[in-house]
C-alpha cells in the first residue's frame, strides 16, 4: 500500500526554510542550465529563420563563409541559367549576386565599436528574401549612397537610427529605412545598393556569393549537386539552411560552459539535497516506526521519501526556470566566427529548455533521495520508534 | 580563543555524514568558483606575457577581414620606435578533411627574414631556422601542434585554401616552442603571392601586420604614429598591443565578463544556501546541548563563537578540497583542445586560491549567524525542555 503524497507535501510544508533553501540551491543549478539553453536557442531560431528551404548559397570552390565567398560577375552569368533556377512573373531567373563585408559602428554596449554585415544587393535580392519587410522610411534606390538597417542594427547603434549619416567606403550613407526581418539574422545586417558598394569597396569583380531559389522543394538538391559538378563554374553550392545553421557554432563555447558549470553546480545540489533528505528522516524516525507498525511496507517507506525528494527537487526546477523567465526575449549580441560581426537575438527560454531544467532538477532529487530514501526503509521498527 | 578548537572539531565531526556532504558539497560549488575566478584572471587580468608587451599588431580600422596593401610594412618600418614590422596572414584552409575538428589549427603566413626579430621569445634550432628562411615552401610549427598531429620533420603538409585561391604543398624543416603560440602552423607569405599570382586581387594585400617597438615606453607613441600615418589613406588602421587584440577574440562570445560574473554570483548564493541550512539543522538538533553548555557557565558570545568556529571549520575543509578539484580540473582543461590562449595556461594561482577559500570561510560564518545567534539567545530552560 502506497503512503499518500500528501504526507510529503506536508512535511514539506513544515520544515519550509530547508525546503525553501535546498529547493533554492536546486533552482540557481537549473536557472544557469536553463539560461545557456535559451541562449543557444535564440541563436539557432535567428539562424534558421533566415534560411528559406528552396534557397541555394553559391560561392567561389573552397569558400566557406560568405566574407571570403569570391563570386565572380562571370560565373554569376553563367549560374542563372542553369535549370532548376526558379523564375519571377517577368521571367527573369531569382538569383540575387551580393557582395558582403563588415562595417563597424560603436553600440550601446561597446564604445569603441562592434562590426556589422553590409550586404550590398540587388532588386531581386529583396525579392528572394520574403521575410524582410520595410519598418520604416523607404528601401534605398539604386546607384544612390543609401542604405536600409536591420531593426536590431537600428536598436543597438545609436549612429544608426533613420535619417542619420553612416561613414564607410569612400564617404558618407543615408540611413533611409529600417527593415524588420523578425527574428532572422537580417535584423543584424544593413543593406545597400550593391554597385553603389562594390564601387566603395574596389569591388567591382571578385563579389562574395550568390543566392539562387530552385524551382520547388524537391528540385533543391538536384540544383545544389549540378552547380557543384559543373566544371565551368567551379563553385560550391550548399542550401542556405545548412549554412546558417552551421553559424550556431559561435554559441559551442557558451553552451560547453555552462553546460559544465551546471553539471558541477549539480553535484554540489545533490549533496545538498541528500542531506537535507537524511535529516528529514533523522526527525521523522518515530514516524517512519509508526508507518510500520501501522502495515505500510519497507519499499512503501521507500517511494515515499524518494518522491518526497522528487517533490522538492521539482519545487527547485519550477523555481529555477521561473528565475530565467525574465531573460525571455531580452535581446543580446554574438559574435559570428562566419561573418565575423555581429549578430543580435533574443533569449527564448521555450517549453524545451524548460522541460530540460526540470529533468535536471528531478535527477539531482533521485540522486539526493534514493540514498536517504534507503537509509529510512532499513530501519527496524523497534529501534526507530525508541530512538526518535 | 584557541580553547574551543577541540570543541568546534567535535561538534563537526558529531554528525559526521552530514559533515562530509556538506563539506563535498561546498567543494563543488569552490571548485567552479576556482575555475571561473581563474578564467577571468586569464583573461582580463594577466599581465602581457613577455615577449608580448613590445608587440602591436596593426589591422585595418573597420575589421581584420578587410585587407590592407602590403607596401604598409615599409611604410610602418620607417615610423621612429619601430623595430621590425612583419606581415602576419591568415591563410586559414583546410587539412585534410576539414570536418575532422581534429584537423583544425591555425596557420599563418609570415615574412621568415623577420620573424625571429618580430618574435624572440621563439626558441628553434639555429639550422632549422637557416632552411626556414632558405626553403621557399618551408613550414614550422609549434611543438605541441607536431605532437599532436604526430608529424616529423620533412613531413609534407598540403594545405587547400578557402580565404585564397592557393593549395601550399609545404614541407615541415622545424618545431619551435613558444610560450605565446599553440598549434600554429607559420609558412613563408612570399610562397603564398607567388600560388596566387599577379593577376589576383588579393596579391598586394595582406590582413594585418605585427610590429615589435625598440622599447616599452614608445608603445602609446608608435599606435599613434602608426594609425594617425594611415587615417586619411583609403585603407585607415588600427593598431593596439598583441594582448589586447587577442581579447577581441573572447569579446566575440558576447559579454563573457557578465556571464562570468553571473555564474559566480549563483554559485556563491548556492554556497551560502548549503552551509546556512546545515548549520540550522545542526543547531536545531543540538539545542538540548547549548542548554547544558549554558548550565556549565558557557556564556552566550562563546556558543556564537563555538558555532560560527564550527561552520567556518566546514568551509575551510570544503574551500580547500574545492581548490584541490579545481587544480585537477584546470589541469584537464590544459591539455585539452585550445580553444583559445587563456585555456593553456588556466591555473589556480596562490592569489586565486587565497581569495576562494577566504570567500568560502566568509560565507560559511556569515550564513550561519543567524543559527548561532538563536541557540547563543535560547533560554537555559527553554533549551533543556526542548526535545528536538
Amino acid at each position: 500500500m502506497a503512503i499518500p503524497l500528501a504526507y510529503n507535501i506536508r512535511n514539506l510544508a513544515v520544515r519550509k526554510t530547508t525546503t525553501l533553501m535546498t529547493a533554492l540551491g536546486i533552482a540557481l543549478t537549473v536557472s544557469v542550465l536553463v539560461a545557456v539553453l535559451a541562449l543557444v536557442n535564440g541563436l539557432r531560431t535567428a539562424f534558421h529563420t533566415t534560411a528559406n528551404p528552396l534557397n541555394v548559397l553559391v560561392m567561389r570552390k573552397g569558400a566557406t563563409a560568405e566574407l571570403s565567398g569570391g563570386m565572380q560577375r562571370s560565373v554569376f552569368e553563367d549560374l542563372k541559367s542553369k535549370p532548376g533556377i526558379a523564375r519571377a512573373a517577368d521571367g527573369h531567373p531569382i538569383a540575387s549576386l551580393e557582395l558582403v563585408t563588415v562595417i563597424n559602428l560603436p553600440s550601446v554596449e561597446k564604445p569603441e565599436g562592434m562590426n556589422i554585415t553590409l550586404r550590398g544587393i540587388t532588386p531581386v535580392g529583396l525579392e528572394i528574401r520574403e521575410h524582410v519587410k520595410i519598418a520604416d522610411g523607404r528601401w534605398f534606390r539604386q546607384g544612390m549612397r543609401e542604405v536600409v538597417v536591420g531593426k536590431s542594427v537600428a536598436k543597438r547603434y545609436p549612429d544608426a537610427g533613420l535619417g542619420k549619416k553612416l561613414r564607410f567606403g569612400r564617404g558618407e550613407w543615408e540611413v533611409v529605412g529600417v527593415m524588420d526581418a523578425g527574428q532572422s539574422a537580417n535584423s543584424s545586417e544593413i543593406f545597400c545598393d550593391l554597385n553603389q558598394m562594390g564601387g566603395d569597396f574596389n569591388r567591382y569583380d571578385g563579389l562574395s556569393s550568390a543566392l539562387v531559389r530552385a524551382t520547388d522543394a524537391v528540385s533543391v538538391d538536384a540544383l545544389v549537386n549540378s552547380i557543384n559538378d559543373d566544371r565551368r563554374l567551379l563553385s560550391t553550392a550548399r542550401t542556405e539552411q545548412s549554412y546558417m545553421d552551421a553559424q550556431t557554432v559561435s554559441a559551442a563555447p557558451i553552451e560547453y560552459l555552462g553546460v559544465f558549470v551546471s553539471i558541477i553546480m549539480a553535484v554540489g545540489s545533490s549533496f545538498a539535497a541528500m542531506n537535507t533528505m537524511y535529516a528529514a528522516v533523522a526527525r521523522r524516525a518515530k514516524e517512519v516506526g509508526t508507518l510500520r507498525v501501522l502495515g505500510f511496507s519497507r519499499s512503501s517507506i521507500l517511494t515515499s521519501f524518494f518522491f518526497e525528494s522528487l517533490v522538492l527537487s521539482l519545487i527547485g526546477g519550477a523555481l529555477g526556470c521561473a528565475l530565467v523567465l525574465p531573460l525571455n526575449n531580452v535581446t543580446t549580441g554574438i559574435m559570428s566566427f562566419q561573418s565575423f560581426s555581429e549578430i543580435a537575438f533574443n533569449f527564448r527560454v521555450g517549453p524545451e529548455a524548460m522541460a530540460i531544467g526540470v529533468t535536471f532538477a528531478l535527477i539531482m532529487g533521485a540522486i539526493g533521495g534514493l540514498f536517504p530514501a534507503r537509509a529510512a526503509a532499513k530501519k527496524e521498527i523497534l529501534v526507530a520508534l525508541r530512538d526518535g | 580563543m584557541f580553547r574551543y578548537l577541540p570543541l568546534m572539531l567535535k561538534n563537526s565531526l558529531r554528525n559526521r555524514r552530514r559533515s562530509v556532504l556538506t563539506i563535498f558539497s561546498i567543494a563543488a560549488s569552490l571548485c567552479l568558483l576556482g575555475v571561473m575566478f581563474a578564467l577571468y584572471r586569464g583573461l582580463f587580468l594577466a599581465p602581457p606575457t613577455p615577449g608580448q608587451e613590445l608587440r602591436l599588431v596593426t589591422h585595418h580600422k573597420v575589421s581584420i577581414t578587410q585587407p590592407i596593401p602590403a607596401y604598409f610594412g615599409d611604410k610602418i618600418r620607417q615610423v621612429p620606435g619601430v623595430r621590425e614590422a612583419m606581415i602576419w596572414q591568415w591563410f586559414g584552409g583546410t587539412y585534410k578533411d576539414a570536418r575532422d575538428q581534429k584537423n583544425f589549427f591555425a596557420r599563418f603566413c609570415v615574412e621568415p627574414d623577420k620573424f625571429f626579430k618580430v618574435r624572440p621569445e621563439i626558441v628553434m634550432p639555429e639550422d632549422q631556422k637557416q632552411t626556414f628562411l632558405h626553403l621557399r615552401t618551408a613550414a614550422i610549427a609549434s611543438s605541441d601542434l607536431v605532437e599532436r598531429m604526430n608529424w616529423k620533420i620533412g613531413e609534407k603538409i598540403f594545405l587547400t585554401g578557402d580565404i585564397f585561391q592557393a593549395n601550399p604543398e609545404l614541407t615541415l624543416v622545424g618545431v619551435f616552442n613558444d610560450p605565446n603560440t599553440s598549434e600554429t602552423l607559420f609558412f613563408s607569405n612570399a610562397y603564398l603571392r607567388e600560388m596566387l599570382g599577379a593577376k589576383s586581387a588579393q596579391q598586394d594585400l595582406v590582413g594585418t601586420f605585427q610590429v615589435q617597438v625598440e622599447n616599452v615606453d614608445a608603445v602609446p607613441r608608435v599606435i599613434k604614429a602608426i594609425d594617425d600615418m594611415f587615417a586619411n589613406s583609403q585603407f585607415p588602421t588600427k593598431s593596439e598591443s598583441e594582448q589586447a587584440f587577442g581579447l577581441q577574440f573572447i569579446s566575440f562570445l558576447g559579454n563573457i565578463k557578465l556571464y562570468l560574473m553571473s555564474i559566480c554570483a549563483a554559485v556563491t548564493f548556492t554556497i551560502l544556501l548549503v552551509s546556512a541550512n546545515t548549520m540550522a539543522m545542526s543547531v536545531r538538533e543540538r539545542i538540548r546541548e547549548v542548554g547544558i553548555l549554558k548550565t556549565l557557565g558557557y556564556t552566550p558570545g562563546a556558543i556564537l563563537f563555538i558555532i560560527l568556529g564550527e561552520a567556518g571549520v566546514i568551509s575551510i575543509v570544503g574551500g580547500s578540497l574545492g581548490m584541490v578539484f579545481a587544480m585537477g580540473l584546470t589541469s584537464l582543461v590544459r591539455r585539452g583542445p585550445s580553444f583559445m590562449q587563456a585555456m593553456k595556461t588556466l591555473a589556480i594561482t596562490p592569489d586565486v586560491g587565497a581569495i576562494c577559500i577566504a570567500l568560502a570561510v566568509f560565507i560559511g560564518v556569515v550564513s550561519s549567524t543567524i543559527p548561532a545567534l538563536t541557540a547563543a539567545r535560547t533560554p537555559i530552560l527553554e533549551s533543556l525542555r526542548s526535545n528536538a
